[in-house]
């Protein structure tokens, strides 16, 4: 099933600021809602995002419950070189996603 | 504050007068899309911010899964879904001759699953039945609504319209009071549309989540404090009938981003 | 300050008791009991230190009047050369009447081109927010938005 849409330039050229655009598909329970039985709907959020480009972390995020539910994040990098992109996401209850995407850098 | 709202608007519509409701015009007809903020509009265009679009590639996924004693998935007969669905979700509700009664789009699938692949219905708002009837309904994306005028529809279009028209609850309000005579205005916060389901189903912001036109009407009804019937029932099949015949001519939105 | 740690501590437990949105699950929906100003403010101090922060330099994009409170987008754009020696750290998010201070962190750094973070998040209620920046000198800069949330209408629930 799908979990993640990514978005990342297939091509650039060396030196270019480009945009990364991912969303992901989670429910972000918040933690403070309650059933009509009164129990706490216990707290399900992503917690922490990682990008890391040929292995290095480029971008980093904490996550708390006042991001909305699927989790949208865009943010920019200088493309350095040609290589791969890995993006992770971990959370509550052992929640880990991993995705990845490639670009040709010229 | 939002029950204030309600209040205060049934009071001008009753202050109004049982003017008769008139549809609206062709030529004045605007998707619920018009009615959003411009960044609410952002999240819709760009494919990938458009959360709806999980739920579109969730179907996709699961287009191609066996299921069922026949243990055949849709594309062993539909193949393609890009080619073999275009135009279907702009022509839902439709007759179907087996039942002698219209159908909507997740009801279809439900239909092909018992009849071809033998297998268990999905349950209404279920992830996997948004995700099928989103992935199909995407396939008709910007082609234009067009139900079939054949005349067994004709009587269950009239039934969706008397519903739509008639007053009922206990705020004793018509759908048409509000999306025909009061579109444009504000409930509570919200704009109200004209009641014109292009983008279904739709991640609708309030929900946080895809849901169905029936999750939405059921919404609705509550909200005017009227008795509130079960997903699949033939009154909601005929509204959303009505609804989609209101539309006709207009494109397909879906995955629609709504508040 | 043990006194304003205190309120901390009760607000809180009286926040967990109480519900804030609608879902599928049935939900009881009572209006959330605000955090205060005084608890965002224990939160950057929190996150960031007690060092001086200026205003300036953040620019802090979301819709003065929101759709939905549930989804709001937020854009924050620093300004900066965005070189090696010159660039963003990181940039924290706060509000003030949420349950919970806190929005979310974001750690940007040297090969970030722009600094530019974007997504979505949820607003319980009119209110301020408050974005900081910590730049590569470690110089803290901020901005804040007033932003209005109104109650969607033709909800789920059953009241």
């Amino acid at each position: 099933m799908a979990s993640a849409l990514i978005n990342v330039p297939k091509k650039a050229k060396r030196g270019d600021v480009i945009e990364i655009k991912t969303l992901m598909s989670h429910i972000m329970e918040t933690g403070y809602r309650h059933t009509a039985a009164g129990q706490v709907v216990p707290r399900d959020i992503i917690t922490s995002f990682t990008c890391r480009y040929n292995g290095e972390e480029i971008f980093r995020a904490d996550l708390f419950p006042a991001i909305a539910a699927n989790p949208f994040i865009t943010f920019f990098t200088i493309a350095t070189e040609s290589g791969k992109f890995d993006f992770e996401w971990i959370g509550d209850n052992g929640f880990s996603e991993k995705a990845s995407a490639t670009i040709s850098v010229e | 504050m939002k029950l204030f709202g309600t209040i205060s608007l049934t009071a001008v519509l009753m202050a109004a007068g049982f003017a008769a409701a008139a549809e609206i015009p062709r030529n004045e007809r605007r998707s619920g899309y018009t009615f959003m903020a411009p960044d609410t509009q952002t999240i819709q265009d760009d494919d990938t911010a458009n959360p709806g679009m999980l739920w579109v590639l969730d179907g996709e996924s699961l287009w191609k899964r066996k299921a069922g004693a026949a243990g055949k998935s849709c594309s062993d007969c539909h193949s393609d879904a890009n080619t073999s669905m275009k135009g279907v979700a702009a022509r839902y509700p439709a007759f179907d001759k087996t039942l002698g009664r219209p159908v909507n789009l997740e009801q279809r699938i439900n239909l092909c699953r018992a009849r071809h692949q033998e297998a268990s219905p999905i349950a209404y708002e279920s992830r996997d039945l948004l995700a099928l009837t989103a992935f199909v309904a995407e396939q008709s994306r910007g082609m234009a609504i067009t139900l079939d005028t054949t005349v067994e529809l004709q009587p269950f279009v009239a039934k969706g319209r008397d519903f739509f028209m008639k007053r009922q609850g206990q705020l004793n309000l018509g759908c048409t009071n509000c999306h025909d005579d009061n579109w444009d205005k504000h409930l509570a916060g919200s704009a109200v549309t004209q009641a014109l389901p292009t983008g279904y189903p739709i991640y609708r912001l309030e929900w946080q989540s895809m849901g169905s036109l029936q999750r939405r009407l059921r919404n609705c009804i509550t909200g005017i404090r009227a008795q509130n019937y079960d997903y699949g029932a033939p009154e909601l099949v005929e509204l959303e009938l009505y609804l989609m015949s209101r539309a006709a001519g207009m494109p397909i939105e879906t995955p629609g981003v709504r508040p | 300050m043990r006194k304003s740690e205190g309120s901390t501590r009760r607000q809180f437990l009286g926040i967990a008791g109480t519900a804030a949105a609608i879902g599928t699950i049935p939900v009881v929906s009572l209006r959330p009991v605000a955090a205060t100003p005084e608890t965002m403010t224990a939160a950057i101090r929190n996150v960031i230190g007690s060092a001086a922060v200026r205003i300036g330099k953040v620019k802090l994009d979301v819709p003065p009047l929101v759709e939905n409170g549930n989804t709001v987008p937020m854009t924050i754009t620093v300004s900066s050369p965005n070189t090696a020696e010159d660039h963003v750290k990181s940039i924290h998010v706060f509000n003030e009447k949420n349950p919970q201070p806190n929005i979310g962190n974001f750690y940007l750094g040297p090969r970030a081109g722009r600094g530019q973070v974007s997504t979505r998040i949820r607003l319980a209620d009119s209110q301020k927010i408050t974005a900081i920046a910590r730049m590569s000198d470690d110089s803290l800069w901020s901005a804040t938005a007033d932003v209005v949330v109104t109650l969607a209408a033709c909800t789920e629930e059953v009241i």
